[in-house]
This record gives C-alpha cells, sequence and structure tokens, in this order.
C-alpha cells in the first residue's frame, strides 16, 4: 500500500466515527434547541390567549382547533390546582399533508374571573425524519469533501515534502551492489531524511565493503583449496604413469583418484554456490531458452544413450528471456542431469517447454520430500553425487528471479521452471 | 621447444615440469615475479606458463611487460583464482590460453601443444601417430591414406589421445576435454566406454597401427602397436 493510500484510509475511516459521533451530538443539541424554543413561543402565545380571552370571553368558547391553534376548556380547581405546565409531542392531522404530523402541545391552566380553563396550544413541528436525512446527506457530502481534500493536500504535500525520499526509493531499486555503483543522494533540507541519507550511505558503502571483502575470502579459499587439490591429483596421475605398478595397486589409485576428484567437484560445486549466492553472475543478455534446452540435451546425448534413456523434448512456445547465460546453462544442465540421473534404465525423461515455463519429468515411485529436497546436502541418494546439483539450481533460479518447484503428479517427479511475466 | 614455468608453488611446479618434459620439451621453472622478469629479459621461450598469485606480484603484470616490449612468446596463464574477471582480463592483455587449476597433466599438455601448433605457423596442421595422420584444421582423419569416418566426439577423443600420445589420460580429463563444461560434474564417466568401443573397432577395421589401452579404471593409453 503506498503511504498516500495508507494516510488516507486511516483518515477515512477514522472520520467516518467521528462525523458520526459529530452528527449525533449535532442532532441531539439541534433538537433540544428547536424545542426549547418552540416552548417558548407556545408559552408566549399561551400567554397571549389568556390576556384576549380577558378581553374577549368568546374564545373561551373555544373547543376544537379548526382556524385557530388553541382550544380552551373549562375544568375543575381541583383539577387546575396542582396542575404544572406541559409540553408533549403528539400527532394531529394536517389538511395540506392529509396525514399525521407531529406537532408540540403545550397543555395550561388559567383562572378567569371564578373559573378554571385548561388551554391546549399547538404548533407544527420538526419533522424528525425529514431532518435526520438532511442531516445524514449534508455529512455525506461533508465527509466525502473532507476525504477529497485530504486526498489532493497528501499527494500535494507528498509531491513537495516526499520528494527526496521517493528519489532515495528509485535509486536504492536500481542499486546493485555487484556492479559497484555509487549512489547520489539528493539535497534535502528536512532533518529525517537528512539523516535517512547518511543512514542508507553508512549501510551501503558497509555492505559494498562486506560484499567485497566475502568475494575476496572466496577468492582466496578457492585459491587455498584447489593448488593442493591439483597437486594432489597430477602427482598420482604421473606417478600412475610412470610408476611399474602391479594391477592391484593401479586399482587402488584409481580409487584415489576418483575420491580426489569428487572432491574437486564438490569443490567447485561449493564455489559456486557462494558465488551464485554472492551475486556475482552480473551480466545478463536475451536468452533464447528453447535453443538452449536443445543445446545441452545434445551434449549429454552419449550420455542419456549410456544409461539407456530416452529424451523426449516437446516444445509449444518459443521462451526468451533475458538473465545471466552461464547460470541459465549450468541451471539446465543440473535439472537435465538430475532427471537422467534418477531414472531407470529403458524410461525416458519429459521435457516440455511450454508458455512462461519449461518442465523436466522422469518416472519415479514415490514423491521426495519437498522441503528437503532443494538443500544442500540432503537430496542426494546417489553415492557419486555431489548433493548440491539442486541447491545450486535453487540458488540460481532464485538469482535470476525465477520460480523452480517440485510436485510429483502420476508416478513422475517434475521440476518446474516458471519464468516472471516482467 | 623452450617452455618457462612461473609458478610459485614448488610441487605444482614439478609436476608441470614433470609432465612436459616427457613430451621432450626443454623447461625452465621459476618460483618468483623477480626471476620470472628476469628470465623473460635474456631468453626467448616458445610458451609461458604462467601463475597469476604470485607472493611477490601479480602475474598479470609480467603478461604486460611481454606485451609491451613486443615479445611473441605465448603465454598461458594458470591459474587457481577461476575468475571471469581475471580470464577476460588476461586475454584482454593477449595471453593465448587460460587453464584454470586444478587441471588433469593430459590437460596441460594439450593446451600447451594447441598454443604452440597455433603460433608457430610451422605448416603442420597434421599430426602423424604411426600410419594415422590427423588433419586438425579440416578434422579428417586418415589411416595410411584412406579415410576414417568419425563422428564429432570420436574425432576429439581419437585427437586428444593421440595429443597424449603414450600416456595416461584419466577419464575425467577425457570427459572434461571432449563433452565439456556440462557434463563435468555428471560424476561418474562409464559413458566414455561407450565411445571409445566404437573408436577402437573403427581403428582396428582400418588396420591402423594404433592401440587404445584401458589403464585399470583410472583412464586410457595410446600406443602404437
Amino acid at each position: 500500500m503506498k503511504l498516500l493510500n495508507y494516510t488516507t484510509t486511516y483518515f477515512a475511516v477514522i472520520l467516518v466515527f467521528l462525523l458520526a459521533f459529530w452528527a449525533l451530538i449535532f442532532y441531539f443539541e439541534i433538537l433540544d434547541e428547536i424545542y426549547d424554543s418552540m416552548d417558548d413561543g407556545l408559552d408566549n402565545q399561551k400567554m397571549l390567549i389568556i390576556r384576549k380571552a380577558r378581553q374577549e370571553p368568546s374564545i373561551l368558547e373555544k373547543s376544537a382547533f379548526e382556524d385557530g391553534n388553541y382550544i380552551i376548556t373549562p375544568t375543575t380547581p381541583e383539577l387546575s390546582k396542582d396542575y404544572t405546565d406541559a409540553y408533549r409531542d403528539t400527532l394531529m392531522f394536517m389538511e395540506n399533508e392529509s396525514e399525521y404530523e407531529p406537532v408540540r402541545l403545550l397543555e395550561s391552566v388559567f383562572q378567569q374571573d371564578d373559573s378554571f380553563y385548561k388551554i391546549k396550544v399547538v404548533t407544527s413541528m420538526v419533522e424528525e425524519d425529514d431532518l435526520q436525512k438532511e442531516l445524514f446527506f449534508s455529512l455525506l457530502w461533508l465527509y466525502l469533501g473532507l476525504v477529497l481534500t485530504i486526498v489532493l493536500l497528501n499527494s500535494f504535500f507528498q509531491q513537495k515534502a516526499w520528494k527526496p525520499f521517493y528519489k532515495l526509493l528509485r535509486r536504492l531499486e536500481n542499486f546493485s551492489i555487484e556492479k559497484d555503483d555509487k549512489i547520489k543522494f539528493e539535497k534535502t533540507n528536512i532533518e529525517e531524511f537528512q539523516l535517512l541519507n547518511k543512514r542508507v550511505d553508512r549501510l551501503l558503502k558497509k555492505s559494498v565493503e562486506s560484499y567485497k571483502s566475502q568475494k575476496e575470502f572466496i577468492e582466496n579459499a578457492s585459491h587455498e583449496l584447489q593448488t593442493p587439490l591439483a597437486i594432489s591429483i597430477n602427482k598420482l596421475e604421473l606417478m600412475a604413469e610412470n610408476a611399474d605398478l602391479p594391477p592391484k595397486q593401479m586399482e587402488e589409485l584409481g580409487a584415489v583418484l576418483q575420491s580426489l576428484e569428487k572432491l574437486t567437484r564438490l569443490n567447485r560445486s561449493l564455489l559456486l554456490l557462494s558465488r551464485i549466492e554472492n551475486r556475482q553472475f552480473a551480466e545478463t543478455e536475451k536468452i533464447d531458452w528453447n535453443a538452449l534446452v536443445k543445446q545441452i540435451i545434445a551434449e549429454f546425448e552419449d550420455f542419456v544413450v549410456h544409461r539407456d534413456v530416452k529424451i523426449i523434448l516437446s516444445e509449444e512456445e518459443s521462451n526468451e528471456h533475458s538473465g545471466n547465460k552461464d547460470l541459465a546453462g549450468i541451471l539446465i544442465s543440473n535439472l537435465l542431469k538430475n532427471a537422467i540421473l534418477h531414472s531407470h534404465s529403458g524410461s525416458a525423461v519429459e521435457v516440455n517447454i511450454s508458455s512462461g515455463k519449461i518442465e523436466f519429468k522422469n518416472p519415479g515411485t514415490k514423491a521426495l520430500v519437498t522441503s528437503r529436497i532443494f538443500s544442500r546436502f540432503k537430496g542426494a541418494e546417489k553415492a557419486d553425487s555431489t548433493g548440491l546439483g539442486l541447491a545450486i539450481s535453487k540458488a540460481i533460479a532464485d538469482k535470476m528471479n525465477l520460480e523452480l518447484s517440485y510436485t510429483y503428479t502420476s508416478q513422475k517427479h517434475v521440476f518446474t521452471i516458471k519464468f516472471q511475466s516482467s | 621447444m623452450k617452455i618457462l614455468i612461473i609458478e610459485d608453488e614448488k610441487d605444482m611446479r614439478h609436476n608441470m615440469q614433470a609432465t612436459l618434459e616427457k613430451e621432450d620439451f626443454l623447461v625452465e621453472p621459476v618460483a618468483t615475479y623477480k626471476e620470472a622478469l628476469s628470465k623473460i629479459g635474456v631468453y626467448d621461450y616458445d610458451c609461458i606458463l604462467l601463475d597469476i598469485g604470485l607472493p611477490d606480484g601479480n602475474g598479470l603484470e609480467i603478461l604486460k611487460t611481454l606485451k609491451n616490449k613486443g615479445y611473441s612468446d605465448s603465454v598461458i596463464i594458470v591459474s587457481a583464482k577461476d575468475s571471469l574477471d581475471d580470464k577476460v582480463h588476461g586475454l584482454e592483455l593477449g595471453a593465448d590460453d587460460y587453464l584454470p587449476k586444478p587441471f588433469h597433466m593430459a590437460e596441460l599438455n594439450a593446451r600447451v601443444k594447441a598454443v604452440l601448433r597455433r603460433r608457430k605457423l610451422d605448416g603442420s596442421n597434421l599430426l602423424k601417430v604411426a600410419n594415422v595422420t590427423i588433419n586438425i584444421d579440416s578434422h579428417q582423419v586418415k589411416v595410411n591414406s584412406e579415410e576414417l569416418e568419425l563422428n564429432r566426439k570420436e574425432f576429439d577423443v581419437l585427437f586428444y589421445l593421440c595429443t597424449n600420445q603414450n600416456r595416461l589420460v584419466s577419464k575425467s580429463a577425457l570427459a572434461e576435454h571432449v563433452w565439456g563444461d556440462y557434463i563435468d560434474q555428471s560424476d561418474n564417466f562409464d559413458f566414455i566406454y561407450s565411445q571409445i568401443k566404437n573408436l577402437r573397432k573403427k581403428l582396428s577395421d582400418k588396420n591402423a597401427g594404433l592401440e587404445i589401452k584401458a589403464i585399470y579404471g583410472i583412464g586410457y593409453k595410446l600406443l602404437v602397436v
């Protein structure tokens, strides 16, 4: 979620409650005020009528509302004695709207000469449902207006005030540690952004530094290990060539050589793995994956024939995506090799290239443990495998932004490379 | 043919020297940057095997010095730093080849011979072993004067074994050289056997005076019979 949307959403949600709460208070305050002034009016009217009745006693006979807004009925002194003025809401039939509408009614008693009279004065009242409706719509408009204002102000301020922040974000997005480029920081007067820039700069410098020292370490480790390995292998090769050893000892020598060569491969794989994870394969180019797959299948031809396995390639779609070609080659060959090695003789490895993905299928008897197959030294069951092939494949896939997954369907192991549609 | 080995690791140097002396090359080994500079100032070499990581200097500097002075000595960089940067940099500076450690003795031998062949242009694009003649450029093989039909892999195997005639070539050396980068981790090189079998059959059909001898699980040796 964008920063702008985030704050706006917060405001929008808070405003709903705030406005509703405020409207409630407002509504009752207004209503209270209306009643108050209506009641004052009714009281005033009552006094006017009573005064009028003293001059014009005929109105004391007015017992129906008809054309006036009051009635006067006689009452007894007993009833009048403790009577206090009462205001009530009631309904009255309105001729103009042909329905009962709420009215405010004042009941009171008064004494004229020796008789007691009860007087009822009415006045038409606010229709509460109408008031509520009006209030609701006004608030709705107010709410929408406020949200719109917030959005506009936010985006305006964001463009102004947050400019250095977004610039930094864009630069960080394009930053790549293996390319050894520097980030230029925007000058800003805002203290927080100055601090942010300073910290990011320091962090980046540290990362670049440790990246470099790691790279050096790997190269040094490589140097230290490869040379003694080379010496051992070469010495044994020369010994096997020169010394006239009996067959039994030659075989022993062969076994030692094989182990050393396995060690060499293991070392090479480990180095490759750390180099991939250290993102040392920065160059990218457009790769024709179909051609690459075909090329590698061709290179495995003799191997495949020897293992008595068939490779069935089906191409539905051509896939062209950019990436590092060396890595792509290692990825494809690892998966293909894996499928071939784990197929029994006489069976077939299927390679399907379809839109956005490449699948490698080989027959198997039971599913592998998905959580472990891509871990180092976990997948290997065969004695002469390094146990790093799939870990390397996974590291390459991650590095190349590909999705590498394993499933087991209809008695087949399926490894799938999915291309991210970018 | 004179070859200078610049390599600081004593055992490595001895191995390389022993291998190349078996091919009747005149080999001079040096261990340091200083020694190397004084040698190349005085003598001409046909091929220089250059280790980049020397204790008293960078091997690439030696390469620069050579090229600046206009010497035509062939240079093969031998490095334990199998790093792309070094390789690209070295080849840009004018090295003829780049051989990452660890390598097989057979591979070293093949690379040196290939560089010498390319450099010297002594008219010989033909390699003759017994009654077999290999045309390196056209990939044609003749037994006596009769054409021997080989596919690409069979040709590569035969050529590699002939380059390392009378020497033990291990299976993994052969596989890495002929089958290339992707196969080198395929853990088991038994598949080479079927190629060797086909090759043997074709050679004996034409009465070639060559024998490919298997050496107890280690590899093969090409012998003249």
